[in-house]
């Protein structure tokens, strides 16, 4: 079943490749970006970009563990964003 | 064969708006059109690109392949997952930007000012 799947593969690493391009383009915002929240931004739209792109990879070699790895990565990415932007305010915890 | 066209579509519109998110992340000149680019378009793309592997994972099943059905409900799982944590965050950093004190650029009003000052902190 593998092989009748296998022209896949290559479409999804060309995914993988393609989504790491919009990364840097991000990558370059988090570098120039003049104020904190501007780099958050950038943080925030990687973090969403790599979970696309480790299901991708899942989809790949058709590995299911490391789209399991992408549900974690969502929900850490999103308490670390929710940390950031509550430090960024500046009030009490 | 239908399913192969509709996936090479759903990629072609996934990887498309992740690039409209990079490009609108450079282009625009403020901390809020810049939120508003990077988060709906990789929240958009990322719906057709995971949207594409469970395409893919209800094939497999359909074909008796019991790794389809679990490869298609762990990407709706995460797929769940960016669709409820994304607006969530975007809306904290946006707040939070406002109460550090970034202005909007060439904005004439802002509604939000002295808002919140004693507000629900």
């Amino acid at each position: 079943m593998i092989e009748l799947y296998f022209g896949f593969m290559n479409t999804y690493l060309i995914v993988v490749i393609a989504l790491a391009l919009c990364s840097i383009l991000a990558l370059i915002r988090i570098i120039r970006g003049p104020t904190a929240p501007d780099r958050v931004v950038g943080v925030d739209t990687i973090n969403t970009i790599v979970i696309v792109a480790m299901v991708a990879f899942g989809a790949a070699f058709k590995e299911v563990i490391y789209i399991d790895v992408a549900i974690v990565y969502a929900l850490l990415s999103f308490i670390s964003t929710l940390f950031i932007a509550k430090y960024l305010e500046g009030g009490e915890f | 064969m239908i399913f192969d066209i509709i996936i090479y579509v759903f990629l072609g519109i996934g990887i498309f708006f992740n690039l409209l998110a990079g490009i609108g992340l450079l282009r625009f000149p403020d901390v809020y059109t810049r939120l508003h680019a990077g988060t709906k378009c990789t929240t958009f793309g990322s719906i057709f690109l995971i949207g594409s592997v469970i395409i893919i994972g209800l094939k497999m099943w359909w074909e008796k392949d019991a790794n389809g059905s679990v490869l298609a409900i762990h990407s709706a799982i995460a797929l769940i997952a960016i669709l409820l944590t994304n607006p969530a965050g975007a809306h904290a950093i946006a707040r939070a930007a406002h109460r550090s004190g970034v202005k909007p650029a060439r904005a004439v009003v802002d509604d939000l000012e002295g808002k919140h000052e004693g507000g629900d902190k």
